[in-house]
C-alpha cells in the first residue's frame, strides 16, 4: 500500500477509537471531541479546493491592524463595498502584523477566509504551498502600465499572480530638522550613505550621542534596513542561477557599513534590540537625527501627542550608495485563499480595495499603487511632504529573494548578521555562513 | 518557645526586603501607566512623575474614538474572565476526581495513565494548533469562548489532575475507613470527609488553574478574531504591536489585565489561610 | 508520604464494588476532557512527523519514517537551542525552588500581618505572561530603561548596559523577568507543603539537639519533597515549553542567543511550514521533558528515603 498523506484522506481514519485495554482513556476520548469529528463525517478536512462561488453570499477576510489603512478605513470602504454589492456581505477580521502569517496558515485548511491580506515576502511561500489562489487569469492586462513597477511586483512569483497590491511602502530617510541646524549639517548631504556617515559624525560632535537609529532586532525588520544597504551598495542577494550572492561584494559592503556605524559610535547600540517602533520612539523622542523608516512615521513623528519634535521632522529619499539607491519593497497585496469558495465575490472586493477611486480617498493613510495618482492635486496635497519623495522612490525598489523558503533563509540571515552586528563575526564570515546555509534551503 | 526579638524583627527585615524586589517592577508598571510619555522618554527615569496622567485610563475606558481600544479592551476583560472561570471550574472538578483516583485508588494502568495525562501537558501547544483549529473549525467553534474552554480545559485538568492527586497523597490516610464504617457510601465519603478537608488544596489548585488560562496566549491568538471571544493577552499584544512607541498605554493595559486575578486571589487567600492555619499546624 | 507516581497507590479501602470501576468512573469525565480534545490532534501531529509535510495544506507528501527525528540531530541549530531551552530550564528552575522555599518558610515564620505579605507574592503571578515580557523589556531598555537609571541614581554605574544585547547576558535577563513572575507559583505550593509537617517533630529535633539548620535539612526538605516534586515537575515542564515570553521580549535574538527549543519549533512549523520537522522537534520536547522529570523523581525519592532515617 502506498502510504498516503496524513493531511489528504479522510480524518476517520485516524480518529475511530479502537477499543484498548487502556480502554479507560481511549474510551473515555472517543466521547468527546475527536468522536464528534466522526460522527460529523467531516473526512477531508477543507481539503477540495476552492471555488469560484456564485459571485455572491458571505465572504471573510483578514486583515492586519498596523501602519497603513486604520480599522476604521477598512470598515468605511467595506461598508461602502457592500452598500454598492447588496448580495455580498463582508465580515473583516483583524490581527496584528505579528500573527497575519501564522493565522493565514492555520486557517488554510480550514477554509475560514476567502481574502486575506499578504506581505511582500510571502507569494512564492503561499503561492507554492497552495495557500492562495493563482489569479493570473483574473488580472486586467492594462494594470501592468498602470500600477507603478514596484506594486506590480509585490504579488508576482514565477510569473504568476498571487494578488492584487494594495499597500505599497518602503523605507525613507527621516531626519530632525532642528537637530541637523544645531550641528551645521547641510540635509543636502544625507542624499548619500557617505554623506550620512558624515553628518552622524558632526552631529555627535554637536551633542547628539548616538545620531543614527535602526530596527535591527532579530527579526524581519533587521532584512528589510539590510536589503536597502544591499541594493546601494550594489549587491543582489540571489545571483541569476538563483544562488545566495549576498556574500560578495555590495552585500559584504552593506554589513561592514553597518558594522562599522557601531563600531563608531554613530548607531545606538540599542539598534540591535529595536523594531520600527522602537526607532520610531527614539526619533520622536529626539534622542535620534537620523533615521529610516517606514511612510507611517511621518505623519506620528509630526503630531505633538505622539512626538516630541513635532514641526522638526523632514523625509527624504534613502541615500544613494555607490550603486543605486532601491528602497526595500515592503509592499502588501489582498489575495484570494486557495480554499475560498467564494472566490468570485472576493475578487470583487479585491477589485473594490484596490480600486483607483477609494486608494485616492484614502491617500492619507496610504499611498496608491496607481501611478497616475501621484499626480492627481488632490492626493498630492493629503501629505505634500511624502508624496513628492514617494514618486520617486516607489518606481525604483529592490525585493526581498522570491523563493518558497524565504523565511527560513531570513532566519538565517538575521541570525548571522546580528553575530556580525554584535562583533563576534566578521561581515564577510557572517555572510559566508549565511550563505552556505542558504544554500542548502534553497536545494531542499 | 516564644520566639526571640532578634528573630522576630529578623524576619520583619526578610520580608520587607522580599516585598520591594516583588514590588518594584510592579511599581514601576503602574507608575509608568501614569506617567506621560514626554517623561517615559525622558533619558533618565522620572521615578514619579511630574505631571501623573490617568489619560490612559480613560482612554481605554471612555467608549469611541479611533479604533475603539476601548470597547476592544472591555469585551477581552470579559471573555477573559468567562473563558478562564470555565475552565478552571470544569477542570478542577474534574482534576478533583481524578486526582483522588490517582492518589488513593489501586487499578491497573494508574502510573501509565497519570503519564498520559502529564505528557499531554508537555507537548508545545505549537504542535497542536493545525489539527485542533481544523476540529474548531469543523465543529463551529472557532472564535468562540467555548472553543477556548474546550481547548484550555485541556491544557488546565492535567495541571488539576497532578497537583490536587499529589495533595489528596498528603491527607492523612484511613479517613474514608472511618467515614465508611460509620455507614458511608465511597462516593458519600469522597464528597462529606475528603472534598472539605482538600479545601486549601483545591482553592490554591483552581487560583493557578485560572491563571494557566488567563494567561493563554498561543491558542487564543490563533483561534479568536473578533470582540466574541477574544482574550486579554491577545487585546494587549495587539495594541503592543500598534502603540508599541507608548509603553505607558501597554502598562495601563496590563495593570487592569492584573486586577481581576488579584482580586480573585485575595478573596479566596482568605479560605486558603483559613484552611490552612485550622490543620494539623499551630505555630 | 510520596508525591511520586509510584504504582500500586497508597491506602485504600476495601469492600464496596471494585475499586478499578470506582477509578474509571472518578477518571472518566477528566479523559474525556483531555483526549476527548487533544486524542486526535496528538495521532496526527505524530502521523505528521512520519511525513515531510512542508505545508498546512492537504496534499500526498512522501512518507519519510522517522527522517525528520534523525534531521533534528543533525541539525546544528538545534543543538543550540536545545542548550539555551536546559540553561534556562534549570537555571529559572533552581532559582524558583530555593527563592520559593524561601519565602515559604518566610511566610510561614510568625509575621505580623501575614495575610499582607502572602498577597504581595501573589501579585507577579497574577501579571499576564505577555505584559511581564513587555514589562521587562521596558526595565532593561538600554536608553529609557529602570534598571540603568537605578544603577545610576545609586552610583553604581553611569554607563547604561545594553541588557538584552548580548545573547548570553540577555538569555539570563529572560530567566529573571521568568523567575520574577513563577516564583510565586512554588511559594504556595510550598506553603501548603509546609502545613502538613507536624510541628511536634520539630520539637523533637530539637530535644535531639538538632540546630535550625540541621532541622531544615534532615526534617524540613524531605518532608516537604512531595511539594518539592510536584512544582519542580510543572515548572521543569512550563520552563521547557518556554515561549510567550521569548516571543514578547528578545525574538529570540540577540545572534539567536534566546531561541529555545519551543520557539524554533515555532519558526520551523510555522514560519517555515516545515510541519513534519515541528512535529518531530514538539515529540522530542515531550520525550527530552519526560526524562527530565524522571529524574527529577528518582533523585527527591532517594532524598526522601535519606531524609526518614
Amino acid at each position: 500500500m502506498k502510504p498516503t498523506s496524513p493531511l489528504s484522506g479522510s480524518l476517520t481514519g485516524i480518529t475511530a477509537p479502537r477499543p484498548t485495554r487502556r480502554g479507560l482513556l481511549v474510551g473515555g476520548g472517543a466521547l468527546g471531541l475527536s468522536g464528534f469529528l466522526v460522527a460529523c463525517g467531516v473526512g477531508g478536512g477543507g481539503g477540495e479546493k476552492g471555488g469560484g462561488g456564485s459571485g455572491s453570499g458571505s465572504i471573510r477576510a483578514l486583515f492586519m491592524q498596523q501602519a497603513g489603512y486604520s480599522e476604521d478605513n477598512i470598515k468605511e470602504m467595506t461598508a461602502a463595498f457592500m452598500k454598492a454589492n447588496t448580495g455580498i456581505k463582508v465580515t473583516a477580521d483583524f490581527v496584528s502584523y505579528e500573527a497575519l502569517h501564522d493565522k493565514t496558515v492555520a486557517a488554510a485548511p480550514a477554509g475560514t477566509y476567502d481574502v486575506v491580506l499578504i506581505d511582500v515576502i510571502w507569494p512564492a511561500e503561499f503561492g507554492t504551498k497552495n495557500i492562495v489562489a493563482d489569479v493570473s487569469d483574473r488580472w486586467p492586462e492594462e494594470w501592468k502600465q498602470q500600477m507603478l513597477g514596484g506594486a506590480v511586483a509585490t504579488p508576482q512569483y514565477d510569473g504568476k499572480f498571487y494578488g492584487v497590491p494594495w499597500i505599497l511602502d518602503t523605507k525613507y530617510l527621516f531626519y530632525n530638522t532642528a537637530q541637523l541646524e544645531k550641528a551645521k549639517v547641510d540635509a543636502a548631504q544625507l542624499d548619500t550613505w557617505d554623506g550620512v556617515l558624515t553628518a552622524a559624525r558632526a552631529l555627535k560632535q554637536s551633542g547628539v550621542q548616538y545620531p543614527l537609529i535602526w530596527s535591527w532586532q532579530q527579526a524581519e525588520a533587521l532584512i528589510c534596513d539590510y536589503t536597502q544597504l544591499l541594493g546601494a551598495f550594489g549587491g543582489t542577494f540571489l545571483d541569476d542561477a538563483g544562488q545566495p550572492a549576498f556574500n560578495q561584494e555590495g552585500g559584504v559592503a552593506a554589513l561592514e557599513f553597518m558594522r562599522q556605524t557601531i563600531v563608531d559610535g554613530l548607531t545606538n547600540p540599542a539598534s540591535t534590540q529595536s523594531l520600527e517602533e522602537d526607532v520610531r520612539r527614539v526619533f520622536s523622542s529626539g534622542q535620534a537625527s537620523i533615521a529610516l523608516n517606514w511612510t507611517y512615521m511621518y505623519g506620528l513623528a509630526n503630531d505633538p501627542k505622539e512626538s516630541q519634535i513635532p514641526g522638526d521632522v523632514a523625509v527624504l529619499q534613502t541615500p544613494s550608495g555607490p550603486v543605486g539607491r532601491p528602497g526595500v519593497n515592503g509592499s502588501m497585496a489582498l489575495s484570494l485563499s486557495a480554499t475560498s469558495e467564494n472566490q468570485d465575490a472576493g475578487w470583487k472586493y479585491i477589485e473594490y480595495l484596490t480600486s483607483q477611486p477609494v486608494q485616492d480617498k484614502y491617500a492619507l493613510s496610504s499611498l496608491p499603487v496607481w501611478s497616475s495618482s501621484y499626480d492627481d492635486p488632490k492626493v498630492v496635497d493629503t501629505n505634500p511632504a511624502v508624496v513628492p519623495q514617494a514618486k520617486k522612490q516607489l518606481g525604483d525598489m529592490i525585493l526581498r529573494p522570491q523563493v518558497a523558503s524565504y523565511n527560513a533563509m531570513s532566519q538565517v540571515l538575521q541570525a548571522e548578521i546580528q553575530k556580525a552586528l554584535l562583533g563576534d563575526k566578521e561581515p564577510q564570515q557572517a555572510l559566508d555562513d549565511a550563505a552556505s546555509e542558504a544554500a542548502k534551503l534553497l536545494e531542499s | 518557645m516564644r520566639p526571640s526579638r532578634a528573630y522576630l524583627v529578623w524576619i520583619h527585615v526578610a520580608a520587607v526586603v522580599m516585598a520591594l524586589v516583588v514590588l518594584a517592577p510592579f511599581a514601576w508598571l503602574v507608575i509608568s501607566s501614569i506617567s506621560p510619555s514626554s517623561e517615559l522618554l525622558s533619558p533618565h527615569p522620572h521615578w514619579w512623575p511630574d505631571h501623573p496622567t490617568l489619560e490612559r485610563y480613560r482612554a481605554i475606558f471612555s467608549s469611541g474614538g479611533g479604533d475603539d481600544v476601548a470597547a476592544n479592551f472591555r469585551a477581552a476583560m470579559i471573555n477573559s474572565f468567562v473563558v478562564a472561570t470555565a475552565t478552571t471550574v470544569v477542570s478542577l472538578v474534574v482534576g478533583v476526581l481524578g486526582g483522588y483516583a490517582f492518589a488513593r485508588l489501586r487499578f491497573r494502568f494508574r502510573r501509565t495513565s497519570l503519564l498520559a495525562f502529564l505528557a499531554i501537558y508537555m507537548l508545545p501547544p505549537i504542535a497542536l494548533v493545525i489539527p485542533l483549529y481544523l476540529a474548531l473549525a469543523n465543529l463551529g467553534l472557532l472564535d468562540t469562548k467555548i472553543g477556548l474552554v474546550i481547548t484550555y480545559g485541556s491544557i488546565v485538568t492535567p495541571f488539576c489532575l497532578w497537583t490536587m492527586s499529589n495533595y489528596f497523597l498528603s491527607l492523612p490516610a484511613g479517613l474514608e475507613e472511618a467515614a465508611r464504617v460509620d455507614g458511608a457510601s465511597r462516593m458519600g465519603a469522597l464528597f462529606w470527609v475528603i472534598l472539605p478537608l482538600a479545601r486549601p488544596g483545591i482553592l490554591t489548585t483552581g487560583m493557578f488553574g485560572f491563571l494557566l488560562a488567563w494567561d493563554e496566549f498561543l491558542y487564543a491568538l490563533i483561534f479568536t478574531s473578533s470582540t466574541d471571544a477574544k482574550t486579554i493577552p491577545v487585546a494587549i499584544a495587539e495594541f503592543t504591536g500598534k502603540h508599541s512607541s507608548d509603553f505607558g498605554l501597554i502598562a495601563a493595559g496590563g495593570v487592569l489585565a492584573t486586577i481581576p486575578p488579584v482580586i480573585l486571589a485575595l478573596v479566596f487567600q482568605r479560605y486558603i489561610v483559613g484552611g490552612l492555619t485550622s490543620g494539623a499546624v499551630k505555630g | 508520604m510520596t508525591s511520586t507516581p509510584r504504582a500500586g497507590g497508597r491506602p485504600r479501602v476495601r469492600g464496596g464494588y471494585h475499586e478499578g470501576r470506582f477509578a474509571l468512573l472518578l477518571l472518566l469525565p477528566a479523559a474525556v476532557v483531555v483526549f476527548g480534545v487533544v486524542l486526535w490532534p496528538v495521532v496526527r501531529t505524530l502521523v505528521v512527523s512520519l511525513y515531510d509535510v512542508d505545508s498546512a495544506m492537504p496534499g500526498d507528501y512522501p512518507f519519510v519514517g522517522i527522517d525528520n527525528y534523525v534531521q533534528v540531530f543533525q541539525d546544528d541549530r538545534f543543538y543550540s537551542v536545545l542548550g539555551h531551552t536546559m540553561y534556562f530550564t534549570l537555571v529559572s528552575t533552581f532559582l524558583e525552588l530555593s527563592l520559593g522555599i524561601a519565602v515559604a518558610l518566610l511566610l510561614n515564620a510568625p509575621l505580623r500581618a501575614r495575610w499582607l505579605w502572602r498577597s504581595i507574592v501573589v501579585l507577579p503571578w497574577a501579571l499576564p505572561t505577555i505584559v511581564n515580557g513587555a514589562l521587562w523589556r521596558w526595565i532593561y531598555n538600554g536608553q529609557y530603561g529602570a534598571l540603568n537609571g537605578l544603577l545610576d541614581t545609586l552610583g553604581i554605574s553611569q554607563t547604561p548596559t545594553q541588557w538584552l544585547g548580548e545573547p548570553f547576558l540577555a538569555l539570563n535577563m529572560v530567566i529573571i523577568a521568568d523567575v520574577w513572575k513563577n516564583t510565586s507559583i512554588v511559594v504556595f505550593f510550598i506553603l501548603a507543603g509546609l502545613q502538613t509537617i507536624p510541628s511536634d517533630l520539630y520539637e523533637a529535633a530539637r530535644v535531639d539537639g538538632a540546630g535550625p539548620w540541621r532541622a531544615f535539612w534532615r526534617l524540613t526538605i524531605p518532608m516537604l519533597a512531595p511539594s518539592i516534586a510536584v512544582v519542580l515537575i510543572l515548572r521543569t515542564i512550563e520552563a521547557f515549553k518556554v515561549f510567550d515570553i521569548i516571543y514578547v521580549m528578545t525574538g529570540g535574538g540577540p545572534a539567536s542567543g534566546t531561541q529555545t527549543v519551543a520557539f524554533y519549533t515555532y519558526l520551523q512549523a510555522f514560519s517555515n511550514q516545515l510541519f513534519g520537522y515541528g512535529a518531530a522537534l514538539a515529540y522530542l520536547i515531550v520525550l527530552a521533558v519526560f526524562a527530565l522529570a524522571m529524574a527529577y523523581l528518582r533523585i527527591l525519592r532517594q532524598n526522601e528515603m535519606a531524609g526518614v532515617e
